[in-house]
């Protein structure tokens, strides 16, 4: 009997993709809901994992005929063990053993339970990004002021002379010289025995003595033709330009920590943070993180200490917008990173600095970075709030916004970030 | 065990060619008398590691195939693919098919199968085996080297030979043309996604979905053509169509001096059609071309799947009863070890259990149980008949059980296969009983039991629980108002009182959209008598 054992395994799975694909857009207002509800629940620092999505069983029915409950039906059943023809029982609820039969209504799955299944991290974080898009970055991208590197690309005929490969155009130059006079140097060679041969028996003023100086002189004259560096010889170290689009960005998270800021406020600033830096991680291969807080003075932290140390005192955000820019001139030149900046406060401020701050901002820092985005998270206006709401007009990329419960953040994050000319 | 996953169609690959090699395959493969003798034993069984390996699967393969002819088995050729649990799901939410084209009910299995799967809610089959030509059985790269042996007996050999020989499956589904087709399929619906858009293409398969149950033709059979025939047919089908259709709502005014009264009296079709999808095809006036195919695609599929619908008991109880005469063949002859012979029966005793009614488990018959337990009882009347089953079975009683049993299977589908063939004996087995409920009583009453007033009636009730046309309801195309506003009247013909289910109005909103107007549902009693109008739906918005 022929047969063939084919091993299947390492060929396509996920087969089905292209369907679930469709099942979750068809779906996907309900999904989309469910995910808002997850990131509302979720501790932010799981936020990126699969999800389970419930949505109602009626929503996704196919409908068929199929036969009701009610009329008239017979059906065998295995297993009796005490009735007899003419018994009469009652009728036991959810129609098992009446009705279509048992298995009918197990098969359709009648059942009004929901239907649930489980998206995956990436397509949770697919649709909870669905829209978003960084600011200004389809602009980067089109308009694409890519930035080039040189590559080394071997040598070439050509090019400047400082490029000039000394060592190749040498050892080239001494190949050529040699190729084109070991034969006339060896003629030469046995021309000059056969004259020396010749002068050692006569006077030197035979015919045959003065055809060999001839020959002679016409060798050495074509052996002193062959140039000792010919331009055929230059080589030049040759670089290309290869277009390296940037893909690093950092990310300053700015807080205010002062005693005015408890914990909760603090919760509210984390989630902040961590929604941008999700957000950037899915545009950019690499991403700094620096984290400075401030109270009268700024300091740059490491994570833990930056969510977790408490602090008292007054506050002076100056200190952290001026610590900002220091930093990013001494180590993120705004040509090879992308720098976007989240700050956060109560915007509770010594009434003299807020003026500063805005001077700061526009003068210094805003002309900087790729995108400035500042949260309050209390409601009321205070002093600073004023003074920046002043510069939004002024900078496109500049982004201001109140939050005062934990729910408010991701429409405030889709806000910030949404992709432009997509209507919110 | 839940291996019931196996798409459609028999070999055929032109008209002609299939026939003299069919004959031919008859001959040589006739059925013994008694099985052949066996070969030589072997000097020590197979080896039984759990891991199985490539070479270990062609040796129990060829010690399968051996076995198997000597009982007579007449299968396709097998072709064995190892596949792996995250393919298997993929299988599963095709419906088995290898290929298939792209909707998203396909997606919402998928995914409902994957979540039970990976919660430990239910375990995936260990097989799935299509009927192809030739035949492809999936084997889990899970399984152990004595579940695949399982697999191979039960797939390879038993469900196998039933696709080849068994009436349905021969008359119904070309196994040959089954892969080309649903790969046209599959390219003609991702090209009408990009011409017309994916949302237009799955609205329209979502209404073919809703109607495939209706899409069959229950008793004629459809003409057999190959994929290159399909293809050339399709656009002279598609120009000859649309022009089919502008004939019938021509508006030309009728001649005078014809008898008007009598054509409108006149119902349109003739006849009542049973199948809708067909009705729909051929006649709704404003479908584009590539709609009335893809309507054509779901309504050829609906068909390829029909046979199977009837034959679940059959189908299973023949491989599950070859997967246990074969296993316990070999091991009587040396070459099994007691661990694999433990293992699987392991198995097949979880398959083959069916609690009983009012269990926490009883959800029906279990087709295994059933199946197998008919077969084997045939095999029992042949050889030990007792003095009943020769007043019930004087045919076979006595006989010998090779024959006896291919002729079961070759020839019935479950509804008449249990008409036939349940015994008494069985019945007493199995503590059958029929239970007839009557809503409109308070309860329901046992009509009968295994005994001597009840073996007929029994048998009977348990046949036309497997009639299909009894298991969904009687639903036929049964005017079209030419003259008014083109509205689609469906009948239902009420069997035993019986109502339909809480999705009629979002069905026929499906069919609403299929035919371009409105459409009523009617509902008859059994006597085709006193039609009342049920739903009716407006025409779908344009």
């Amino acid at each position: 009997m022929a047969l063939h054992i084919i091993d299947r395994r390492l060929s396509g799975k996920n087969k089905s993709v292209g369907n679930r694909e469709r099942f979750v857009r068809r779906y996907k207002q309900q999904i989309a809901q469910a995910v808002q509800r997850a990131v509302g629940k979720r501790d932010i620092r799981h936020i990126e994992q699969a999800e389970t999505i419930t949505i109602p069983r009626k929503d996704i029915r196919e409908p068929l005929f199929r036969h009701g409950q009610g009329g008239v039906s017979d059906t065998v059943h295995p297993g009796n063990s005490e009735h007899v023809r003419g018994d009469r029982i009652a009728r036991p609820q959810g129609g098992a053993g009446g009705g279509g039969g048992g298995s009918q209504a197990s098969d359709s799955g009648e059942g009004e339970d929901d239907f649930t299944f489980t998206l995956s991290k990436e397509e949770f974080m697919e649709l909870f990004f669905e829209d978003l898009a960084l600011p200004r970055l389809l602009r980067t991208h089109i308009a694409s002021t890519p930035q080039y590197r040189l590559r080394r690309a071997g040598y070439s005929h050509d090019g400047t002379p400082q490029n000039l490969a000394l060592l190749r155009t040498m050892g080239g130059a001494l190949g050529r010289r040699i190729a084109l006079t070991k034969a006339p140097q060896r003629e030469l060679k046995a021309l000059q025995a056969q004259l020396d041969a010749l002068l050692a028996q006569d006077d030197g003023t035979s015919e045959s003595l003065a055809e060999l100086q001839q020959r002679i002189a016409a060798l050495q004259a074509r052996i002193a033709k062959v140039a000792f560096l010919d331009p055929i010889d230059l080589r030049f170290r040759s670089r290309a330009r290869v277009p390296e689009p940037s893909t690093r960005a950092v990310m300053f998270c700015l807080m205010d920590v002062s005693g005015s800021m408890d914990q909760s406020r603090k919760e509210l600033a984390k989630r902040f943070f961590i929604l941008l830096y999700l957000f950037l991680t899915r545009h950019y291969e690499k991403i700094d993180i620096v984290f400075i807080r401030h109270h009268t003075q700024a300091a740059e932290v490491g994570e833990d200490e930056f969510f977790h140390s408490q602090e008292t005192g007054g506050t002076m955000v100056s200190s952290a917008l001026v610590l900002l820019e220091q930093i990013i001139r001494a180590r993120y030149p705004a040509g090879d990173w992308n720098i976007y900046v989240a700050q956060a406060s109560d915007g509770d401020n010594f009434t003299d600095d807020n003026a500063n701050c805005r001077n700061l901002l526009a003068e210094k820092i805003l002309p900087l970075v790729r995108h400035y985005a500042y949260v309050q998270v209390v409601q009321e206006e205070q002093g600073l709030w004023r003074e920046y709401t002043q510069l939004a007009p002024q900078f496109a990329h500049f982004a201001l916004r109140k939050v005062a419960v934990a729910g408010d953040i991701y429409p405030v994050f889709r806000d910030l970030f949404r992709k432009e000319g997509v209507a919110v | 065990m839940n291996l019931s996953q196996y798409p459609v169609l028999a070999p055929r690959a032109g008209g002609q060619a299939w026939r003299p090699s069919w004959a031919a395959e008859r001959q040589q493969g006739a059925v013994p008398l008694a099985p052949r003798p066996a070969g030589q034993r072997p000097a020590q069984p197979l080896p039984d590691p759990s891991d199985w390996t490539f070479e270990l699967i062609e040796r129990y393969h060829a010690a399968i195939a051996a076995t198997a002819a000597r009982f007579g088995l007449d299968t396709y050729p097998n072709q064995l693919e190892v596949i792996s649990a995250e393919q298997m799901m993929d299988a599963y939410s095709s419906g088995g098919m290898p290929v298939g084209y792209r909707h998203w009910s396909y997606g919402k299995d998928f995914l409902a199968t994957e979540r039970r799967y990976r919660r430990g809610h239910m375990g995936l089959a260990y097989e799935i085996v299509i009927n192809s030509n030739p035949c492809i059985s999936y084997l889990m790269e899970e399984n152990s080297t004595a579940m695949q042996a399982l697999v191979i007996a039960h797939a390879a050999y038993g469900h196998n030979s039933f696709f080849k020989n068994n009436y349905l499956f021969g008359m119904w589904t070309d196994a040959g043309s089954i892969i080309d087709y649903l790969v046209y399929a599959r390219d003609f619906v991702a090209q009408c996604e990009e011409r017309h858009g994916v949302e237009n293409v799955e609205q329209w398969l979502d209404s073919c979905h809703a109607l495939s149950n209706l899409g069959v033709d229950r008793y004629r059979r459809p003409s057999k053509k190959n994929l290159a025939r399909e293809r050339a047919e399709r656009e002279q089908r598609e120009a000859y169509a649309q022009q089919q259709v502008n004939e019938l709502w021509r508006t030309l005014p009728t001649r005078p001096g014809k008898d008007n009264a009598a054509q409108e009296s006149e119902r349109f079709p003739r006849e009542p059609e049973e199948n809708l999808l067909y009705f729909v095809e051929k006649n709704a006036p404003l479908m584009e071309p590539w709609q009335r195919e893809i309507v054509r695609i779901v309504r050829k599929i609906a068909q390829y799947f029909y046979p199977q619908r009837q034959t679940q008991v059959m189908n299973e109880g023949w491989a599950t009863f070859w997967h246990y005469t074969l296993l316990n063949t070999m091991y009587d002859e040396g070459w099994l070890t007691d661990g694999v012979m433990i293992e699987w029966l392991s198995s097949h005793t979880n398959v083959i259990h069916q609690p009983p009614a009012g269990h926490r488990a009883y959800s029906g018959i279990n087709p295994y149980a059933l199946g197998f337990a008919m077969y084997r009882d045939i095999q029992r009347i042949c050889q030990e008949p007792t003095e009943e089953d020769r007043r019930w079975f004087p045919d076979i009683a006595g006989t010998p059980w090779l024959p006896a049993l291919h002729h079961a299977m070759q020839n019935f589908k479950d509804e008449s296969f249990v008409g036939q063939y349940l015994s008494p004996q069985l019945m007493r087995d199995m503590r059958l009983f029929a239970i007839h409920d009557d809503t409109r009583q308070s309860e329901l009453v046992v009509s009968a039991i295994h005994n001597d007033e009840g073996y007929r009636t029994l048998r009977q009730t348990l046949s036309q629980q497997y009639d299909l046309g009894a298991r969904e309801p009687n639903i036929q195309v049964w005017n079209v108002n030419l003259r008014g506003d083109r509205g689609l009247t469906l009948r239902h013909t009420r069997h035993q009182g019986r109502p339909l289910n809480d999705d009629v109005q979002e069905v026929l909103r499906h069919a609403a959209r299929l035919w371009g107007f409105g459409v009523q549902l009617e509902s008859v009693n059994a006597d085709g008598e006193a039609p009342v109008v049920l739903h009716s739906v407006p025409p779908p918005p344009p």
